[in-house]
């Protein structure tokens, strides 16, 4: 039961954090809890079906189905996170303004919320159908201790959501000027990690070149199957060997997101910023 | 047109990657055979794995850096390598504890 835990637990980490920081950006949408469990769902109900047809899947593309579509999922969870920082650098002080002066009411968010929920979506689908397809084995086993097994991996993804919700209750006691600062610049984070294990995935199949198979070696330090190997993966794209197309499309994404939050933050719009704050009358 | 198919052959020596050696594993009871094997070192390789066990298997090495489901009776190939002398593990990430094995490098 307790392997089972930890197998099903090191699936779900990696979503969860996610989910968490993505939880933490939208803080105050209105909403947006239904947006995200919107995503979830979705991401469940598509891993199930992608784990019942992950041999087809596995065959397509003379046998690099798996690695594309892991790619492409990367690559949209990617461009969702790409318009999320958009729009934030649009409306982000707007919005932290008027959740001072309103408390965490409503704050409207459309557009973002809808990206936001499907990279809640793309997480989900890809270390959930690893999930499912591992329990589907265990139920159809005949295997003494099946039921304790699923027990097992239940609580795996119990202690995977609570993950996600300490990591969310940890960024919102962020006082909330500083919290989109932070949250933005996670998002960067982790869009750019994605973005750099999408092009390392594609070159393992050859489809791009590595530009070097090992930058640089860190095993011996931290080694990417650790637990917080694993966390840092998830959040920042960390690995301990990657090849040089890894490290460039990381950096590639990073410089990208940074200009274009800076070209959305100088684009005329209609604001209502505030006049300068008249001195208080004592 | 001639030095274009030069150029072909100049890259694929470099690259070592057309003519890249394949070893193959299967699973049976969670148990992958051969559990050992050697390959050579600084060269790509590919490793092709059968399951013959009634559930899906993930196979799966940090150390190769490859992740890949393995369906019940199915067939994966993934490419690994070029690796440094040295000896490398994996495992089968929904048995970890019975399905593993290693792959020594060797010059």
């Amino acid at each position: 039961m307790l392997a089972t835990l930890i197998i099903v637990f090191r699936e779900v980490l990696e979503a969860g954090l996610i989910i968490g920081i993505v939880l933490a950006a939208t803080e105050g949408v209105s909403h947006r809890g239904r947006w995200i469990a919107g995503g979830i769902a979705g991401g469940v109900s598509g891993a199930a079906l992608l784990a019942a047809f992950a041999g087809a899947l596995s065959n397509a593309f003379s046998g690099s189905g798996q690695e594309l579509f892991n790619a492409a999922i990367l690559l949209i969870a990617v461009a969702m996170l790409g318009v999320h920082i958009t729009w934030m650098a649009s409306h982000g002080r707007q919005m932290a303004q008027d959740m001072k002066a309103m408390g965490r009411a409503v704050v409207a968010g459309d557009r973002s919320l809808t990206a936001m929920a499907l990279v809640v979506t793309m997480a989900v689908l890809r270390e959930g159908s690893e999930v499912v397809l591992f329990l589907f084995g265990i139920a159809t086993s005949t295997h003494e201790g099946a039921a304790a097994m699923l027990m097992g991996g239940a609580a795996g993804v119990l202690a995977g959501a609570a993950v996600s919700w300490l990591l969310y209750r940890g960024l919102v006691a962020i006082p909330m000027k500083h919290l989109f600062k932070v949250t933005n610049a996670m998002i960067a984070l982790l869009a750019a990690g994605m973005a750099g294990q999408a092009a390392a995935i594609l070159a393992g199949t050859g489809m791009l070149p590595t530009l070097g198979d090992e930058l640089w070696d860190t095993s011996a330090i931290l080694r990417d199957d650790s637990i917080v190997g694993r966390a840092l993966h998830a959040l920042i794209g960390y690995s301990d060997r990657p090849p040089g197309i890894q490290v460039l499309a990381f950096l590639i994404t990073l410089a990208a997101l940074a200009l274009l939050s800076k070209m959305a933050g100088q684009a005329p719009r209609v604001s209502h910023r505030q006049p300068a704050p008249a001195t208080h009358a004592r | 047109m001639a030095r274009g198919i030069l150029f072909i052959a100049a890259l694929s020596l470099v690259g070592g990657g057309a003519a890249a050696d394949t070893v193959e594993l299967s699973l049976k009871g969670h148990k992958f055979t051969p559990s050992d094997i050697t390959v050579p070192a600084n060269q790509k390789f590919q490793i092709k794995v059968t399951n013959g066990d009634e559930a899906p298997a993930e196979f799966e090495s940090h150390d190769l850096k490859v992740e890949k489901i393995v369906v019940p009776g199915g067939t994966i190939t993934v490419t690994a390598g070029p690796l440094k002398p040295g000896t490398y593990q994996f495992v089968d990430d929904y048995h970890p504890d019975d399905a593993k094995g290693t792959v020594t490098a060797k010059e």
